[in-house]
């Protein structure tokens, strides 16, 4: 909300300039975001001038040459006026005007020179509104600001400083109001705020006399169909008004307030809102088609024309206001055109109605139609600020429209006059301040503050009973609220620093955490980058992913009001971000890509599911490779991402956590299917889903491939390889803690062996055999080579194996290990396997 | 005859010192000391040498034999040292070539650099990480953190609703987990909470995701001044130890009294201008810099805690107290490393994400 200083000082004036006043305002709750300049930047040089003469310009068709008095004199006494050259066709002798002497500054910042025009030397310039910024509209076609007959205070001699008459250089403060605070959404609001922070006295409320009157209202009626979201509906009728331009003091204030002058009935209705904080409307009474309105629901798609010229479709949510003829308005978000104040309008019904905030909130974003009034209304506010409005307004309009107010107030609804909620009473205990902000605060102090809110106290055994003022009723309601209207006024500034006593406490992260953040070291120590991705993405994935109808991952959590259809599922697979992000970084930077994404995957959960979270969440860990492994180089071949290289970079991070694990060949829909394996893992002894009594369980982590060529074309790649893992099962297959084992003073004894085998045998299958021939005495084993060619023939390869053997008690020779090595090879006959060499 | 032997080992000495190169001495060696060299054999012909003078020049020529022997064994290492020197020398590589093979560098991306640096810190004045559900309940997200039935932030503008489900929210906040950490675990209770959370809002400050560390810290006699004095820590070990902070009163649903928490700009040294007079960029002239949100814990929140098993003997608003803290992580790391764009920390592009960490 922008409210300009100078009004605001009217209210409450404390001896401070406007960065110590913000810093009040900031450090006790209302922050200030801006300070705002408008108008001139200094007052120096514009000056009230009083024309004696306007002649014809000799060369110059349209510009008159004025001789203007601006309080200048000669030794004398004499009156020594300047000439001044003026264009504005409605410059006239007689005339008192504003002038702009030679080097004041303009608002834009150019100063003013004596300057020639068309031979005639002009000692300044004759101002119009706009030039002084207190108008924001085009330049009005009259042209210069006529001052006579504005009822400005100030005796308007020749030469009067103008910043005496009208406030021409005002700072404005943007303030951030927050949503428990409508009643600051007015300028009187924020002065008793500046009034409690700084001690300042506080003027009487500007609605504390009021020229109207209460009771019945005849000539105008007002029906109320729905007072469920209209608590109070009042209006006032005012005959004889004449519709004219606001005064310049008017308009100033408006302009500087951010708020456009349109006419004195419409300008006042704006006056009052913004002083007051509840907005008014203001309806040609002899347009409103029977002299009455009704508020009532809208119908589903009835059409409404608002001010601004648009056709709104409502539904039935909305309120109208209607009269014989029809809806003249949406409550509370806009008037309508058809009763709108015109140049003619002689009669008003001033409106000042009291809404129900969450409706008017959902009417405006609905409509995408937001005002001023409507940012007010769904904030909540008061039903006392009706009369507070009209009390402003009705003096406003006796004053500057020259109007009659009708006797009476229509007042309808069930919180108006007669129904208004009693004052709430809370108490307060003296030492639960101290207790909650670890800072004393006197009971005397604590009822200076609260008094200074509008807050009535009376003293009680070990505090204050506190009487909570009408605008405060629905933010303060309980102690703590008190604690904290003491806290921002004369305690959170004062805070000392100290620490809590942390009973009990010792900082440390999960085992899944530290799990989570090891695959993450893991990972960029093999020189990876990790991305962070969008956890929305698009359904089409899916289908780029050749999922099947009924796959898994299909079963994905949609959102009711995404940004766009293409961010209107919750991911269920890091793959989407994976690819994307390669995409982006091979087009712009690089074709080789090594990636990782550790980030939560979405799922909705299957029918039957006993989780007691609201959907099936897990935190994964993604790789995606493409393009060279290491950057090209000098010397030796690079290696390329392929399956292998993807379940290298595997091994390094399940290996990380002494992990016995495996691959086994298996088929997703988005990998090669000749080159994809499920990643399979053994959980630990200890860890959270090792086997029951120690048996070994077998756990799926995730996967592992290349990708399929058409998944990989879809996103613009080249051969790339990927795997994901479950980093919750993860953490489920470590153990938290290692235990020691123990290992011998002796060297291992090492062997090699090459066999040739039928292709269909796998490398698992011949290790496990090889392991399981072995025994315990077989420390390790490893494939070095594979081989296949004419040597070792058609529908066959030849594997070497690395042998390592080694015993707690000795060195091992190769007599020892002959009867181990012929189990092997006879293990190995069994799967068709031969010796080779 | 000793005269002679004399002669012979000066002769030797000065050629072995004028020798170049290992081939040489040995030359000399054969000259001197071979089989046929004239020193060994006057050394082998001393037993026909006459009695009186065998001992005198036996033993001269003994001497001179192992005196030249000695010198030809240091010239020897003289010379090898010399020539692998020389060998070494002219075996030269181009050391400026790149490592073989290039090692790639990894890098944590920056939001899990700050991430992990503030858990870090939060670890050090004992709170314990914990985390929560992303897809959350009406319930945790808005009601049981003392949010009006008809509060603005429910609203569909404002918040993502799971489809055919209106109970459901993705969370807009870390503060659900404040409840939800309640509820398991009994006071006193000292956690933060990291985690990723959403908001309908797309432009240069805002983005529909972010990340977010709430705090929460209950016990008998937490203060708003305990809040000041645990964040006065965090500001001082992520900005510097010179920082202060301040404590700007506001309003969340959720806490009372609220506040708004500004770390001194580490900038301009909390001046709001630099050394040339110019307004400092970060802080804006301001010298704050606004960091998190932040309160005692509202009691309306507590009484949304059932007591149960888990967390006897529960929280009751009139003995226990305590506060609650949520910052952005995207923010922390925005003014810590001056990233202009919150849209950045997604695009994931390489030229970004090898900036940091």
């Amino acid at each position: 909300m922008k409210v300009p200083l100078p009004w605001l000082r009217e209210y409450c004036d404390p001896p401070l300039d406007v960065h110590a006043i913000e810093e009040r305002l900031t450090m006790t709750g209302t922050k200030v975001e801006a300070i705002h300049h408008h108008g001139v930047p200094a007052t120096d040089g514009f000056v009230v001038g009083h024309v004696l003469s306007a002649e014809q310009h000799p060369d110059a068709d349209r510009l008159k040459v004025c001789m203007v008095d601006v309080g200048a004199s000669d030794e004398n006494g004499d009156a020594t006026p300047a000439t001044i050259v003026c264009g504005a066709p409605n410059v006239a002798a007689g005339q008192t005007v504003a002038v702009a002497r030679p080097g004041a500054v303009m608002p834009d910042g150019t100063k003013l020179k004596q300057a020639k025009l068309r031979g005639v030397v002009s000692e300044g310039m004759i101002l119009s509104e706009s030039e002084l910024e207190i108008n924001s509209g085009p330049p009005a076609p009259e042209g210069i600001m006529v001052l006579d007959g504005q009822m400005l205070d100030a005796e308007l001699a020749p030469g009067t400083p103008l910043a005496e008459v009208l406030a021409i250089s005002t700072d404005v403060l943007e303030l951030e109001i927050t949503p428990n605070r409508p009643d600051c959404l007015g300028v009187y609001g924020v002065a008793r705020e500046l009034h409690a922070a700084t001690g300042a006295p506080l003027a009487d409320a500007p609605w504390s006399e009021d020229p109207g009157s209460v009771g019945l209202v005849s000539g105008a009626e007002v029906i109320l169909e729905v007072p469920e979201l209209c608590p109070r509906f009042t209006a006032r009728v005012f005959e004889n008004v004449t519709i004219a331009p606001s005064p310049p003091w008017l308009k100033a204030r408006l302009t500087a307030a951010g708020q456009r002058p349109i006419n004195n009935v419409v300008d006042i209705t704006n006056y009052a809102m913004l002083l007051t904080g509840q907005p008014l409307h203001a309806f040609d009474l002899d347009r409103v088609a029977g002299a009455r309105l009704t508020v009532r629901r809208a119908h589903d798609s009835e059409q409404v024309q608002t001010l601004d010229g648009q056709t709104r479709t409502l539904d039935s949510e909305m309120l109208v206001i209607e009269d014989a003829d029809g809806p003249t308005s949406i409550a509370g978000l806009m008037g309508g055109a058809r009763s709108e104040v015109a140049p003619d309008t002689k009669r008003v019904l001033m409106e000042v109605a009291n809404w129900h905030g969450p409706n008017i909130h959902r009417s405006s974003w609905v409509l995408a139609l937001r005002s001023e009034a409507s940012s007010r209304f769904e904030k909540g506010l008061q039903p006392e600020q009706c009369l507070h409005a009209q009390a402003v307004a009705t003096q406003l309009m006796i004053d500057l429209c020259g109007a009659t107010v009708s006797p009476g107030t229509i007042d309808v609804g069930l919180k108006s006059a007669d129904a208004i909620a009693a004052h709430a009473q809370i108490g307060l205990r003296e030492a639960r301040v101290q207790a909650i902000l670890g800072l004393p605060v006197t009971s005397e102090r604590q009822a200076e503050i609260l008094g200074a809110l509008d807050f009535a106290t009376e003293p009680r055994e070990g505090g204050l009973a506190v009487t909570v003022p009408a605008l405060r009723r629905d933010d303060v309601t309980r102690e703590i609220d008190l604690i904290e209207e003491i806290a921002r006024i004369d305690g959170v500034e004062r805070l000392p620093a100290t620490l809590p006593a942390r009973r009990g406490a010792a900082g440390k992260l999960s085992h899944a955490q530290r799990v989570r953040r090891a695959a993450e070291d893991a990972m960029v120590g093999r020189g990876l980058h990790e991305i962070v991705g969008w956890s929305f993405t698009d359904p089409e994935l899916l289908d780029r992913l050749l999922l099947g109808a009924d796959h898994d991952l299909r079963r994905v959590v949609a959102l009711e009001n995404p940004l766009s259809d293409t961010q209107s599922i919750m991911r269920p697979t890091l793959l989407g971000s994976l690819l994307d992000a390669a995409r982006h970084n091979i087009a712009r930077n690089d074709p080789d890509v090594a990636i990782f994404e550790s980030g939560t995957v979405y799922r909705a959960h299957v029918a039957g599911h006993t989780s007691d979270l609201p959907a099936d969440e897990h935190h994964a860990l993604g790789v995606l490779l493409s393009g060279g492994l290491e950057p090209r180089a000098w010397r030796g071949e690079r290696r390329e991402a392929d399956f292998f290289a993807a379940k290298g970079l595997l091994g390094a991070l399940l290996e990380r956590f002494r992990l016995d694990w495996s691959v086994r060949a298996a088929a997703w829909s988005f990998l090669h299917p000749g080159r994809s394996a499920a990643v399979e893992v053994v959980a630990a002894d200890g860890s959270a889903l090792a086997g029951a009594n120690g048996n070994e369980a077998s756990v799926r982590l995730g996967f592992i491939g290349e990708l399929h060529p058409l998944v990989a074309s879809a996103w613009d790649l080249p051969r790339a390889a990927a795997f994901a893992i479950d980093l919750g099962k993860l953490a489920g297959v470590t153990s938290p803690i290692v235990e020691f084992t123990a290992f011998g003073p002796f060297p291992p004894l090492r062997q090699d062996l090459a066999v040739i085998l039928p292709e269909a045998v796998t490398a698992a299958e011949v290790l496990a055999t090889v392991r399981a021939a072995a025994g315990k005495t077989l420390e390790d084993v490893q494939v070095f080579d594979v081989y296949t060619g004419a040597q070792v023939g058609e529908g066959r390869r030849s594997l070497a194996l690395a042998l390592s053997f080694r015993v707690l008690d000795r060195t091992l020779t190769d007599e020892d290990i002959g009867p181990i090595r012929g189990k092997i090879v006879a293990a190995l006959a069994e799967l068709g396997g031969e010796l080779r060499g | 005859m000793i005269d002679r032997i004399q002669e012979l080992q000066g002769e030797a000495e000065s050629a072995i010192a004028g020798v170049g190169s290992s081939a040489e001495l040995e030359e000399l060696r054969v000259r001197f000391l071979g089989r046929k060299a004239e020193l060994p054999q006057l050394l082998r012909g001393v037993a026909a040498l006459p009695v009186e003078q065998r001992g005198a020049v036996g033993k001269a020529a003994n001497q001179a034999r192992q005196a030249l022997e000695a010198q030809i064994q240091a010239r020897t290492d003289e010379l090898s040292a010399g020539e692998l020197q020389q060998r070494l020398l002219a075996d030269r590589i181009d050391v400026t070539l790149p490592g073989a093979p290039p090692q790639p560098i990894g890098r944590l991306h920056v939001l899990s650099a700050t991430r992990r640096e503030l858990e870090d810190i939060f670890l050090g004045l004992g709170f314990t990480v914990m985390e929560g559900p992303e897809i959350e309940t009406v319930h945790y997200n808005f009601d049981a953190l003392n949010h009006s039935p008809t509060h603005p932030a429910r609203a569909r503008t404002d918040t993502f609703y799971v489809e055919d489900d209106t109970d459901l929210v993705l969370r807009t906040h870390t503060s659900p987990m404040q409840v939800r950490a309640m509820e398991a675990h009994p006071p006193p209770l000292y956690v933060v909470i990291p985690g990723r959370v959403y908001r309908r809002d797309l432009d240069a400050t805002h983005t529909p995701q972010f990340h977010q560390i709430e705090g929460l810290a209950v016990d008998e006699d937490i203060t708003l001044a305990d809040l000041k004095g645990t964040l006065l820590s965090f500001a001082r070990a992520v900005f510097g130890d010179e920082r202060d902070v301040r404590l700007r009163p506001h309003f969340f649903p959720f806490t009372e009294p609220s506040v708004e928490v500004d770390v001194s700009c580490f900038h301009c040294s909390g001046k709001g201008f630099l050394k040339d007079g110019s307004r400092c960029y970060l802080c804006k002239g301001e010298g704050w810099l606004e960091v998190l949100g932040a309160g005692e814990v509202d009691p309306n929140v507590y009484a949304c805690v059932p007591t149960t098993d888990a967390n006897a003997p529960g929280y009751d608003p009139e003995k226990i107290q305590g506060f609650a803290w949520g910052l952005g992580v995207e923010r922390i790391a925005m003014l810590k490393h001056g990233i202009p764009d919150l849209r950045l920390y997604y695009e994931n592009d390489l030229r970004f994400l090898e900036q940091f960490a």
